[in-house]
């Protein structure tokens, strides 16, 4: 049975892969349960640090029912895996670096054998000290995490100074200075890691996975297998969350390896949440140190930073990450001198990678508190100093890019100045009822998009008109819930001119669809659209000049409508299915290629920097408020009220970006308030969502959204990317708010209630404020 | 065992362990795959279903349990000619983002407009607390339960 397809017009709900989802039909990834499946699964090591000194594998081996137990010589080619750095062994060969580390896989016949199986594993681990703290790790003496790297356990470290850098500290009227310690985040995304493969009979391996990046992953499974990336298709359908969890080989390689053993049969493996939570990268912990000057009228001068990242023992994406943390560290203002540090650390403690915002909240949270410390210090009104300094089009951004394109920032300061949760703040917090405190909070904060000036950023888009006469869109880029594949599909509608019915899309399949990167960095629809735009365009012209060769007239005279090409003055349709068959394949196709600009600016000179992304030259702007009430009794501060005030261009479907900027902000007062995945002895402390608690529809206030548009040039219909400015603020301006309610900050995030409630107490010691 | 329940209006009968879970029973043996799970110890909601018209976590569930009931999964809640209103409703309102937790949420709401035809911003809150969502902030989600139940923002 099939239902009539909703309406499809860009700029208007339904998105078009709701009603699917809504209703059960969709098939994600782990939704698969083909004929004679096995069951793949891994031996995970539990311990942080250890040389591997043996694996029994023989019992698991003799259980009926099992069909491999493979460990690291099993692995036909390079048995290292990573985006940048290949430092991460797919099965542990030498020594474990961290407790979810793979030790040895099984392939089963079915779930249950398959447990019995890993449990009937016997590991020989020498243990050896681990190094925990990324602080610790870079003292003489450390223990090493890959000792056979020069630079120990520094992963990156990266400087960025202008002007006189921190020297011109001295020469302020006012310098304030703070420490931030920053919490280790999970994904959570609901569903976990997985994906299921098969070996064909043509010697070709197809894998299905929940993945953010197919094109990328083959290439790495193929190294891994020690296979031609030919002989590898990855088919990526709709994830069911990612939020940069995805960026990479998560159980691919393992899958792949399952599948090259299971005599041809079909081969699944889906991470529990608890191994899911083991073995997944997380945002990084972090600990900054910030000094920032200004002239006595609040004129920002000199700012310098310390930061430090807990990468854990993997590269994964986590010079990427300090990398744009380095960047966005100084926030979206004039500021001529800057000294900004930063080191991404190797730790035995979870592995630190991407997650939505990529290394920006960290900064963010530390640039924002500072900047109201300045406020406070000054006597000035924190929106008033944020006026002063924010960073607008024809600026040199602090790191030393002019910022030649959409630079709204102060239009978002102004649409908060003018909001009612702004004006109304002084006598809402007046109001504050009795055993309760009130503050409001601002962040103001900015996102670069896309992979920087090396690494290109490149979409492939293409558009074919099927024999039968329907527009089939071939997404090269994930889909992993924000609704870039709905909108691609919206586009081409827009520009071929065809409804709902009119119209097919194509997942992203290495077989089918071109590569177009990663599911990402902001960059999602921003350069796939544009790769997509021209390719329609091309198309349409092709086939209005082919149609009208055939009707005698010029391409002039026709016009693509639904379902047919129409000779405007004489009304003559010549149907779309028609005109397919007088065409080869080729005719029918069109492909566009786009690579985003990039800035000619060199913050740095070191090449490490540049490849890991440093500068960008497209940045979307927000400004954030926050209304926290703290009780005094029992230090719980709620979040009452949230505004984010956003200029992302453009703005081509209001409903998917109110749901970035919704979904965002969620993510983001987790992260303010109750997200914490600490790692004592290596180990993360919580394994399930009963322990590792993040927010639920009562926890969450009203998040009200304004659209601050500007054009931006580069982009799609002068659209910018709009997936990471909402997680950017949450945690700053809640902690400005709190600020203010308490009389001052909290160094250490989440702000929970033990930490309110001490700084209360300390409060009512008379230490004061 | 042999097992016989109502599963989607249709009288069904299975044969499994007593204590296979119900999210595997209803998934692997079944094809209910719109049946999701996420962490298999009832913490998310992903894997509701209703039982005799009550949201029950199915990954808590073992068959036997089921023996004589009624089960309904979200490829049952619409009539076939048309999604339900529910459904409807999620698409219109965004409430559906990766859509992983939307048939829990869908369910979960069903069960609410059930015993309560008119509820409160607060009362969708609490009927659907025990679903996670890690992608909308969930007022989407409220705001298309309201618009099922044809309540405007102005309806109390």
């Amino acid at each position: 049975m099939t239902w009539p397809r909703p309406h499809l017009q860009l700029g208007l709900p339904p998105r078009p892969d709701a009603l699917d989802k809504a209703s059960g039909r969709e098939k994600y990834a782990c939704d698969f349960y083909p004929p004679g499946l096995l069951w793949a699964g891994v031996k995970r090591a539990g311990v942080p640090h250890a040389r591997l000194r043996g694996l029994n594998l023989a019992a698991a081996r003799a259980l009926p029912g099992v069909t491999a137990v493979l460990a690291a010589a099993d692995v036909p080619g390079v048995n290292r895996q990573g985006v940048v750095q290949k430092d991460q062994p797919v099965l542990v060969d030498d020594k474990v670096r961290y407790s979810g580390d793979a030790l040895a896989l099984v392939v089963a016949s079915d779930q249950a054998t398959l447990a019995r199986a890993l449990a009937l594993i016997e590991t020989d681990l020498e243990p050896l000290a681990p190094v925990l703290d990324p602080e610790e790790a870079l003292l003489p003496g450390a223990p090493l995490v890959h000792p056979e790297r020069p630079q120990g356990n520094l992963l990156l470290e990266g400087r960025v100074t202008t002007g006189q850098g921190a020297a011109a500290l001295e020469g302020c009227a006012v310098v304030v200075e703070a420490s931030f310690d920053l919490p280790r985040q999970e994904h959570a995304y609901l569903e976990t890691e997985n994906g299921w493969a098969q070996m064909g009979q043509d010697g070709r391996l197809t894998m299905v996975a929940s993945t953010q990046t197919p094109f990328r992953d083959r290439l790495e499974v193929a190294e891994v297998l020690g296979l031609e990336p030919g002989r590898l298709r990855m088919v990526a359908p709709y994830c069911g969350g990612a939020f940069g969890g995805k960026d990479g080989v998560t159980v691919q390689s393992l899958l792949g390896l399952a599948a090259l053993h299971a005599g041809g049969r079909p081969v699944k493996m889906w991470l529990s949440r608890e191994e899911s939570i083991l073995a997944s990268s997380k945002r990084h912990p972090a600990r900054l140190r910030y000094r920032l000057g200004s002239d006595d009228q609040g004129r920002l001068q000199a700012l310098e930073a310390r930061i430090i990242y807990d990468t854990g023992p993997y590269d994964h994406l986590g010079g990427a990450v300090l990398t744009l943390g380095l960047e966005h560290a100084a926030g979206p203002y004039r500021i001529p001198h800057v000294d900004l540090h930063g080191q991404a650390v190797y730790t035995n403690n979870p592995i630190g990678g991407a997650f939505r915002g990529f290394g920006v909240p960290q900064v963010a949270a530390a640039m924002e508190q500072t900047m109201d410390l300045l406020a406070t210090r000054l006597g000035l009104d924190p929106l008033e100093l944020r006026r002063q300094n924010a960073l607008k089009r024809g600026d040199v951004n602090p790191v030393g890019v002019t910022l030649a394109g959409s630079t709204g920032l102060a239009q978002c300061l102004e649409a908060v100045a003018g909001h009612r949760q702004w004006k109304e703040a002084p006598a809402w917090r007046a109001a504050a009822p009795a055993g309760q405190r009130r503050g409001v909070g601002l962040a103001a904060v900015l996102h670069g998009m896309g992979y920087g000036p090396v690494i290109p950023d490149v979409a492939n888009a293409k558009v074919e008109l099927t024999g039968e006469g329907v527009f089939r869109v071939y997404c090269g880029v994930v889909d992993m819930g924000q609704g870039n594949a709905g909108t691609f599909l919206q586009l081409a509608g827009l520009v071929l001119g065809q409804e709902a019915e009119g119209l097919e899309l194509v997942l992203p399949d290495t077989d089918r669809t071109l590569p177009s990167g990663s599911s990402s960095a902001s960059r999602t629809t921003y350069t796939f659209a544009n790769a997509l735009l021209p390719a329609a365009q091309a198309l349409k012209e092709r086939l209005l000049a082919r149609a009208a060769d055939a009707l005698f007239a010029t391409p002039a005279e026709m016009a693509l409508v639904p379902g047919a090409v129409r000779h405007r003055p004489s009304g003559r349709t010549l149907p779309l299915a028609q005109l397919a068959k007088m065409l080869s394949p080729e005719e029918r196709t069109a492909t566009h290629r786009y690579r985003a600009p990039v800035v000619p600016e060199r913050p740095s000179a070191d090449p490490a920097l540049q490849l890991h992304g440093l500068p960008h030259g497209v940045f979307s702007y927000a400004v954030h408020l926050a209304r926290v009430e703290v009780d005094e009794l029992t230090g719980l501060a709620r979040v009452t009220g949230y505004l984010v005030a956003a200029d992302c261009g453009q703005v081509l479907n209001p409903q998917v970006w109110e749901q970035q900027m919704q979904g965002g902000v969620a993510q983001g007062l987790g992260y303010a308030l109750m997200e914490e995945l600490p790692a004592p002895a290596g180990q993360p402390q919580h394994t399930d969502l009963a322990t590792y608690l993040i927010p639920t529809a009562l926890d969450l206030p009203p998040i009200e959204c304004l659209a601050v548009p500007s054009w931006e040039e580069s982009g799609p219909l002068g659209l910018k990317g709009c997936g990471e400015i909402g997680i950017d603020g949450p945690l700053p301006a809640v902690g400005n708010a709190l600020a203010q309610a308490l009389g001052r900050h909290l160094p250490q995030a989440p702000f929970t209630p033990e930490r309110v409630l001490m700084a209360l107490q300390e409060d009512g010691k008379g230490a004061g404020s | 065992m042999i097992l016989h329940f109502t599963l989607n209006g249709q009288a069904t009968r299975v044969e499994c362990d007593p204590d296979r879970r119900v999210v595997d029973l209803l998934r692997q043996d079944l094809g209910l795959t719109g049946v999701k799970e996420a962490c298999g110890a009832g913490e998310c909601g992903a894997c509701a279903i209703l039982l005799d018209g009550v949201p029950r976590l199915s990954c808590l569930l073992l068959a036997a349990q089921l023996a004589g009931h009624e089960v309904l999964t979200i490829e049952g809640l619409a009539g076939g000619e048309a999604p339900h209103p529910l459904q409807e409703a999620f698409a219109r309102a965004g409430a559906v983002q990766c859509g992983f937790c939307t048939p829990g949420m869908v369910l979960a709401s069903h069960a609410l407009l059930a015993r309560q035809p008119r509820p409160s911003r607060q009362e969708i809150a609490q009927a659907i607390a025990g679903n996670l969502c890690r992608c909308t902030g969930y007022h989407k989600i409220i705001d298309a339960v309201r618009l099922a139940a044809g309540l405007s923002e102005d309806d109390s």
